[in-house]
């Protein structure tokens, strides 16, 4: 197993190498810098200010101290936000986001995982038809029209909750409920189907003549394969999560980094837009590792390969 | 009357099976209520959309200050945004570019999936391994994060959201593709064309992919809603089609912007795009229960 992690950590270093590298060049082969701001800027502070930021160097110079520089985990300057580093605010947002996240996947385990299990044990009920429809709304109404809804219903008419802001606790209910209904609807499917299978096998009926009472043959002997599916949706949905987060972080008014990134594209802030899709990167391509091993050590049919 | 009739007038078997296989799916899908109900709802708004700007006559440019924004009403059914525009109107013109921008993208995604799924599948080995493993660091990547950057860096063009979108959407079209080609390509009338002396492009369009024409189909339909979520998804960030034109996200973005006070400004187009939705993946699925795709699935 810990030959499988290290052989797929090894080959993060070239996905993320590429990225870095079609990234940098992406981003500076394009009209606009900067500082082509509103107002003109003089040409002589314009030079100065370039000089300042190593922009005057030959291209392929900037990219192998960009490179130097990350190799020894500094980001560099931001250049909207002057005398701040894209480590300061990456550090600043990152948590922000983080939380939303992991709130966001929290919610849509635990309501797909119980819908999806009630529905399966409670075949053809209303129980399960309600969940059905329930999984058919989450999929088909996105999260941008989700989010205002809510908030028109819960903040504005009722005013249980802020319509934005990210202060309170009950801030964070609207933006992570709403985060995490879409991939709750779609565990919830997989869950149900999962859990149909596995309810049908020989080892399920063997706990049952063993006299094993029901929640136990579900939540010991059923569980663990049921749930196969929804493992290895994990990757893909923490991936979704996190890019998700830019639509709730502007629906929400959150300071995430979410938000950041969608600025500083607009913005042209070179190395805040490198190093925050190299955090993401980052960030997708390890979940996407750690579901891939959750999903083998749950199911040892599979192998690591 | 000779009782034997002359060869010509026997018509081959296989291709009265091929037409009542497809009537056969034809049929079930008729049976599964759902798929229909998507399916007639999909046709409905695809006529609407076309035709209707033309049989109305109301430019969505039209704007109308003194009236500004007017709750729904025997003139304007949907109401009016805050310039007075018809929403009845914008909601035609945003379909059509919605569904437009739907068809065109999965079509990339389509054309590159199929092509690249059937070569890996066809070829196998090596050059099969090399190819899958592509797709997989693609499939890896950040890509909406890409898309976003696409659009922010080189202007907000149509064609280029086209190529974007279908970049980001070929990856499950070809794995499906491949797994279909792998299966088919052991029989044997594969071996029958290969002993015939077809070249390879031949095999490959016009005996294998043929006959993986049922999954094909069955994923095209599910692309779709997968494309115009993207479409809107950058729309809603103020990414995709620009102003005075608007898709259904930008109408959902407006929406958004302004439901306080005007609420049937985000309720319509959101219902009229969760609807859109709603019908293309119970038609999807409806077909994937028709033809009886499994690999589809995964």
């Amino acid at each position: 197993m810990f030959r499988f992690i290290f052989r797929r950590l090894l080959q993060v270093i070239p996905v993320l190498f590429i990225i870095i590298t079609a990234t940098f060049f992406m981003v500076r082969f394009v009209p606009g810098g900067p500082f082509t701001a509103e107002k003109a800027i003089p040409p002589e502070i314009l030079k100065n200010i370039e000089a300042h930021y190593g922009l005057d160097q030959p291209l392929w110079r900037q990219y192998f101290t960009y490179l130097g520089k990350i190799a020894h985990g500094d980001l560099g300057p931001s250049f909207k936000y002057s005398n701040r580093s894209v480590n300061e605010i990456i550090a600043d947002k990152l948590p922000v986001s983080l939380e939303l996240g992991a709130l966001a996947l929290a919610c849509a385990l635990s309501m797909g995982l119980t819908l999806g299990v009630l529905a399966a044990v409670r075949r053809n009920s209303g129980l399960d038809y309600l969940a059905s429809s329930l999984g058919m709304l989450g999929i088909c109404v996105p999260t941008f029209v989700l989010g205002p809804l809510l908030v028109l219903f819960f903040a504005i008419h009722l005013g249980w909750v802020n319509a934005s802001g990210w202060y309170t606790a009950a801030d964070r209910v609207l933006p992570a409920l709403t985060l995490g209904l879409v991939y709750a609807a779609y565990i919830m499917r997989l869950t149900r189907a999962g859990m149909l299978e596995v309810l049908h096998q020989d080892y399920i009926r063997t706990a049952r003549a063993k006299g094993a009472s029901e929640f136990r043959v579900i939540t010991r002997h059923a569980l663990r394969g049921g749930l196969l599916p929804v493992v290895s949706f994990l990757g893909p949905a923490t991936a979704g999560i996190l890019t998700g987060s830019f639509i709730i972080e502007t629906i929400f008014q959150i300071p995430g980094l979410g938000r950041e990134f969608v600025n500083s594209a607009f913005n042209r802030d070179y190395t805040l837009v490198l190093g925050t899709v190299m955090l993401y990167a980052g960030l997708i391509v390890l979940l996407n590792l750690a579901a891939d091993v959750l999903q083998v050590w749950l199911n040892p049919r599979l192998k690591f390969e | 009357m000779s009782s034997a009739r002359p060869i010509s007038e026997i018509r081959p078997p296989q291709a009265q099976a091929r037409s009542s296989l497809w009537r056969d799916a034809w049929h079930r899908l008729q049976k599964n209520r759902l798929a229909v109900i998507g399916g007639t709802l999909l046709g409905a708004l695809s006529i609407l959309c076309i035709a209707g700007p033309w049989l109305l006559r109301v430019s969505y440019l039209e704007q109308n200050l003194d009236l500004g924004a007017s709750a729904p009403s025997a003139a304007h059914w949907f109401g009016t945004d805050t310039l007075g525009r018809d929403l009845f109107v914008r909601l035609l013109y945003g379909g059509r570019i919605s569904l437009g921008v739907g068809l065109c993208a999965t079509f990339v995604a389509l054309t590159i999936g199929v092509i690249y799924g059937a070569m890996a599948g066809y070829l196998g080995g090596k050059i099969d391994a090399a190819m899958m493993r592509l797709v997989d660091i693609i499939y890896a990547l950040p890509f909406t994060i890409f898309v976003i950057l696409l659009m922010v860096f080189f202007g907000r063009n149509i064609i280029l959201l086209f190529v974007a979108i279908g970049a980001v959407e070929w990856l499950t079209m070809a794995r499906i593709v491949r797994s279909q080609i792998m299966a088919l390509k052991k029989m044997e009338f594969i071996e029958a064309a290969r002993s015939l002396g077809l070249s390879n492009t031949r095999i490959i369009f016009r005996h294998l992919l043929p006959n993986a024409l049922g999954p094909i189909i069955v994923y095209t339909t599910l692309t779709i809603p997968a494309v115009m979520l993207l479409e809107a998804f950058l729309s809603f960030l103020g990414l995709g089609v620009q102003p005075p034109m608007s898709s259904w996200g930008t109408l959902i973005k407006d929406g958004a912007e302004k439901m306080e006070e005007f609420p049937w400004l985000l309720i319509f187009p959101g219902s009229i795009f969760s609807l859109t939705l709603f019908s293309l993946n119970f038609l999807g699925d409806g077909l994937r229960d028709a033809l009886d795709v499994r690999a589809a699935k995964d």
